[in-house]
Formats: C-alpha cells, structure tokens, sequence
C-alpha cells in the first residue's frame, strides 16, 4: 500500500480526521494543478472562442474541435491506460494502491468519454445535419463507453472486495485490448468515412490552430490529473474508513464471544 | 497450525483472530453457537476462504499463499452445507464425474455407492428428484473417494435418518483409524465426543475454550 | 489442462442432453426472435438499386447473428448457473482442477451448442427471409471462427459474473460490447458469403479468427484469477 507517489504522507496525516483536523483531499499538489488547469482553461476559451480563426470548410464549428478531441485524446489513451497499467499491477502485486488508482482514472475515464460523446454530437448536428452518424470514431466510442460502465458495475458489486478488484482488475486489461479491437474493427468497417481534420487556410492560421489545440490538451490534461487524484484520494480515505470499521467489527466479534458463548454453557 | 488468523466474509469478520493447535491424526469436535464461525473455520482450513490476518498452516501449506493453497485444497474433504451436486445428472453420474475430477481409483466408486446405500434403486435417480438425507449421503460418498488427510465436516448429521448417522460416525472412526485429521463442527455434542473427540468451543470468531474432558 | 477441459466439457453437454434446456427453451426463444424482426421489418419493402431484394433478406445476415447472440446469452448464463447453484465452484477448486482447463472444456460446451443454435436459426433464416447462399465454403469459416469467438469471450465474462446474485443483469452488459466487433464481422463476412464477393469476407473471417485466438488466450490466463475466492 503505497501512496507515496501520489503525495502520500500527506494523505495518510489527514487521513483520520483526528482531533478536529479537517479531512481533505486537497494539497499543495492538487491546488497548483487546479490553478494550472484553470488558467489554462480561460486561456483556452478566449484562444478558441475569440483569438483563432473560423475554419475554411467548417466555419466557427471547428471550435468545439479544442474541447473535444482534448477530452478524447484525454479518456483514450491516458484514463484507460492507467486503469490498464493499475489492473496489471493490482494482479502482479495485490495492493490496494494499484486498485483504487485503476477504478479512480476508470471513473474519471468514462466521465470524459461522456463528454466526448456529447460534444461529437454537438460538431455532428450542423457538420453533418445529423447528431448521430455512424461515424467510426464515434461508434467505437460508443461501444467503449458501454464498456466501461461495464467495468464501473463490476466495482460497485457487493461482493469480497479482494475478489472484486480481481474481477474488475482482468476486466480492465481485457476491456483495453478490446477497446483497440473495437476502434480498429469500426474503422475497417466505415473505412470510406474519414473523419474531418483541420483545413485552415495559410499556414500562419494553421499555427495559431495547432497552438489552441494544444492548449485544450495541456488544459484538459491539467483537469484530468486533478479530478484524478481527488478521486483517489477520496477513494484511499474510504478504504481507510473501511479498514477502520473492521478494527471496530473486530471488536465487536471478540466481545460476542466472551459475552454469549460459555456464559450460556455452550449450545 | 493457526496463529490470529482473521477471515473476512465481505467486510464481516467470521474469524476474528483465532488461534487453534491441532495434531495430526486428532479429531476435534468444533461446537458454539451459530454464527460463530465454524463454518468459515472449516472453508479456511480447506483453503477457500481467504486469510485477511494472522498466519495459519494446514498440513504443512501455508495458507497465506496462493499456491501453497491450491496444493492444501486436493488433500481435504470439505462435507458442508452446500452438497455440490449437478441436479440434471444421476446420482451415479455425479458420482463418477467427481471421482474422475479428483482423480480418485474408478473402483471406488462402486464399493462407496454400496457403503452410502446409493447402489440400488437410487443409482439412476436424477439428483434433483432426491431428498435432502440422500443428497448428504451422496455428498458423503463423493468425499470418501477423495481420501482425504483432513476431514473437514459441517454438521454432518443434521438432516440424517438413524442408518445415516451411524455411516457419519463409521465415516469419522475409519479416518481417524487410517490416520487422517477430522473437524467436526456440530452441535451432537455427544454423539461426536463418543468417537473419541476434544472439544474446541468457537464464539465471536474465536477459540474460546479447549477441553479434553468436556462435561 | 485438456484431460480436465475435456471432463468439464463432457459433463456439461450431459447436462444439456438430459435437462434439454437448450433445445426446449434456447432454440424456440431463438426462432422467436427471428420472427420478431420479421414483424418488425415489413418483408415487402424491397432495397432500391439493381439488385430489387427485399429489405428482409438483405439485412438477414445482421438479423440472424443478432439471434445467434442474444441466444448465446442464455446458454452463458446456464453454463454457470449449473455451477454456482449448490457450491459446485467450490468443488471444482477442491478438485484441484486446472482452471484453464475449466475455460476450456466451458468454452467448448458452449461452442458444441453454439453450433447447433446456429444451425436451426441459420436454417429458419433461410427459410424465412429467403436467402441464398453464394459462397458457402465462406460462410462455413464465418460460422466456425465466430462460433469460437463468441464462446472464448462469452465464457471469460460469464465467468466474471459467476457467483453474484445480480448476474443475469450484468453479464449482458459486461458482454455486449465486447462482442460488438464479432457482430459486426460475422454480419459483414456472411453478407459476403451470401450476396457479395467471397474476397471482401476472407479478411473479416481471419479478423474473426483472431479475435477468438486473443480470448482464448485471454481466458486460460486469467480464468484461474476470476475463480478465486469467489
């Protein structure tokens, strides 16, 4: 159980709540990542809605473009690969670390999944007159989302949590292999659809673009990381409490034992 | 051979810390209250239910490891509540099925459908069409191929006619004559003392009492 | 590992010949459905272009692999029904047997159904949307690469499902998107063999093959850690 990497002394000093202390979730590492990804943020929006220019094909549509493949890039290929590299760890070494940092980065994952569907949709309805086409990109999103819900349901069974985050660990290896199976199989099968890309004018345009896009992903990664370790924070204070609960349902269980037992002369 | 051990059912603690000694070839009889945690004593001691605290070694495999557990779980005979029965098959059927799954001599079986008195009538009976006695003994019979070295025995006469019973009690004295360790938990505190048990009182997931010479 | 995959897949298709499950409830839901779709679907509308099939026949190879899985999921279901129903998992561990193994002769069981599923509905889809079969050594691969893919998959994620009480609820969900990919190439592959040319189906039925062989794979190394402890 090791914490450390995550700011974890810090975590386990507040952990318990004792003696008044405030529980939080919150350090000086999560407080500069916030004040990072707001400053980023704003810089986005004034970038993408003021500063750069319309698109040649797409006109103002393409600004929705620096929210929403950021957020994908984000879900894709940072959130599943850590809840990828959690589940292997979490069967390689068993601690309650890798688990909870491999459901933490699932539920961020699958929150911006939801907002990349959402705001494809929102590019679709007047790129392509419909919210809905079977675009590759966005059907194999789709599917993945589900997917993950999935592998969400399987965390919240109730069930023995060694053997839970067992299951939901293989279902977070397999579920990644078949997220890529799913993407290439769409893509294969929609080949013809090539999803748009930026058409800008000249190339001085082009940078200031390519340079708002960027912004959107440091932004968008900057509140990844942050909702990420909240999450897990929170998650490593539950998982305290749990451990505590036991302490005292230890208690309890051996106390039943020298009240009930032999003072009733046995069964 | 159990040192603190704590098993966890979900976040309940069955075991809360238990310790227990016990010598080869010795048949103890585990008694005290329901919910105690008997039963998760004997699915501890079969290598199924996980250890959360505390060390324990059962027939020398150290059942804090994976692998150690999975060689300690071929040598036990867990008789519990559940009989682990496919109702679609026959009792014969199941019979061998297990048999083969254990690896056990095929010719066994027919000497253990005799012993249980599953030979006759009974042999092609759907298991789903048996009642609960005739389950037990079927149950019984599949273990007794194992041969096991531990005997893991949950209340093995509950649900028993008379001739059921005394085949538990044959059950018992032949494997501890052959050599084998027996833990009974049952609550026929002197049915089983008769065949020679100490007594170990379980309550709260603990041991609380030990007696040879129980009143 | 497959003298334990065989005894584990031999018990199951007894219990399936004695408790005959599937040919009394699986295979009529199955039939069902396909008569739903049809309901569904007016079978006089007729695809416009050269070709002038109706509707019906022209998406009967979607139809038929939509009823080949939604019946696959009761047969999953059942597979480990039997198991969990009186602590036989627990036996199954006691016994020592090689959990790739258990995958194994699952797998196998579940495919052996598969395959008679596939039969009786592929041959009601025949019947009942009037298609006809162009290239059948094709569709011959389709059906046997799929079969495995359903089954390799299918049983892993049964398998994360067993012992829970909300099981008939997750696993569907848990395996539906997973097999979304298979659909989709067994449904492109079969449109080829019945109605396209047999050079765009070859790659979706190697695609299929694959995709079998990874959750072959898959389950073998993994089963044991579902089984754990459950």
């Amino acid at each position: 159980m090791n914490a450390s990497e995550l700011d974890g002394p810090r975590v386990k000093r507040t952990v318990l709540g004792q003696e008044g202390r405030v529980v939080s979730t919150s350090s000086e590492l999560t407080r500069a990542l916030g004040v990072v990804a707001i400053v980023a943020s704003v810089v986005l929006v004034v970038l993408g809605l003021f500063v750069s220019p319309a698109d040649l094909f797409q006109g103002d549509n393409v600004r929705l473009f620096y929210l929403h493949v950021p957020v994908a890039i984000v879900a894709l290929y940072i959130a599943f690969t850590v809840t990828l590299v959690g589940s292997v760890m979490f069967l390689l070494k068993g601690s309650v670390f890798w688990d909870l940092l491999a459901g933490a980065a699932a539920e961020v994952g699958v929150l911006f999944l939801g907002l990349t569907l959402v705001t494809g949709m929102l590019w679709g309805r007047p790129t392509w007159g419909a919210y809905w086409v079977w675009d590759p990109r966005l059907t194999s999103t789709a599917v993945s989302f589900v997917l993950y819900l999935g592998y969400l349901a399987v965390r919240k069974l109730e069930m023995d949590p060694t053997a839970r985050s067992r299951r939901a660990a293989v279902l977070g290896i397999v579920g990644f292999a078949n997220t890529i199976i799913v993407k290439y199989s769409v893509s294969w099968w929609r080949g013809l659809h090539q999803g748009s890309t930026l058409k800008p004018l000249d190339s001085q345009i082009e940078g200031l673009m390519m340079f708002s896009f960027f912004v959107g992903v440091v932004a968008m990664m900057a509140v990844f990381a942050w909702l990420l370790v909240h999450r897990f924070r929170l998650a490593w204070l539950q998982y305290q409490v749990d451990e505590r609960q036991l302490e005292v349902a230890l208690r309890e269980r051996r106390s039943e034992g020298s009240s009930s037992g032999l003072a009733q002369g046995g069964i | 051979m159990l040192d603190g051990v704590v098993s966890l059912i979900g976040r309940f603690p069955a075991l809360a810390g238990i310790n227990l000694r016990i010598e080869a070839s010795e048949v103890i009889l585990l008694r005290g209250p329901n919910g105690a945690g008997k039963s998760t004593l004997l699915r501890l001691c079969a290598g199924l239910a996980p250890l959360s605290g505390g060390s324990g070694r059962v027939l020398g495999h150290d059942l804090g490891l994976r692998s150690s557990r999975r060689l300690l779980r071929r040598q036990v005979g867990l008789l519990g509540h559940k009989t682990s029965l496919y109702d679609e098959l026959s009792v014969e059927q199941n019979i061998r099925f297990w048999a083969k799954a254990n690896q056990a001599d095929p010719g066994m079986v027919d000497v253990v459908m005799d012993r249980f008195g599953l030979a006759g009538r009974l042999r092609s009976v759907k298991v789903s069409g048996l009642s609960a006695g005739q389950r037990r003994r079927t149950a019984m019979a599949i273990v007794v191929c194992r041969r096991p070295s531990l005997w893991l025995l949950d209340e093995p006469h509950s649900g028993l006619d008379q001739e059921g019973r005394g085949l538990v009690d044959n059950l018992v004295l032949d494997a501890a004559a052959a050599g084998a360790t027996v833990l009974v938990a049952s609550h026929e505190v002197d049915r089983v003392v008769d065949l020679g048990a100490r007594t170990v009182t379980i309550a709260g997931g603990r041991a609380i009492a030990e007696s040879p010479d129980v009143a | 590992m497959l003298r334990d995959a065989g005894l584990v897949a031999l018990k199951d298709l007894r219990i399936e010949w004695t408790s005959r499950i599937l040919t009394a409830q699986v295979l009529p839901f199955g039939l069902l459905v396909l008569i739903l779709f049809g309901f569904g679907i007016s079978p006089e509308r007729i695809v416009q272009g050269r070709d002038r099939r109706t509707v019906l026949e022209d998406v009967s190879p979607a139809l038929f692999w939509l009823a080949v899985l939604f019946s696959s999921l009761l047969a999953l279901g059942r597979a480990f029904a039997i198991e969990a129903e009186d602590g036989n998992l627990d036996a199954l561990q006691l016994a020592g047997l090689d959990p790739a193994g258990v995958f194994l002769g699952k797998m196998l069981a579940i495919s052996a159904e598969l395959v008679v599923l596939e039969l009786v509905i592929g041959g009601g889809a025949l019947l009942l949307y009037g298609a006809t079969i162009e290239h059948p050594l094709l569709l011959v691969a389709v059906l046997v690469a799929t079969t495995f893919a359903l089954s390799a998959a299918g049983t892993l994620y049964a398998a994360l499902g067993a012992g829970i009480r909300v099981r008939d609820t997750l696993v569907p969900l848990l395996v539906l998107p997973v097999l979304a990919p298979v659909l989709l190439g067994a449904t492109r592959a079969t449109e080829s063999a019945l109605y396209g040319s047999a050079s765009d189906g070859w790659p979706w039925a190697g695609f299929l093959g694959a995709f079998a062989l990874l959750y072959l794979g898959a389950g073998i190394l993994f089963f044991g850690s579902l089984l754990e402890e459950s």
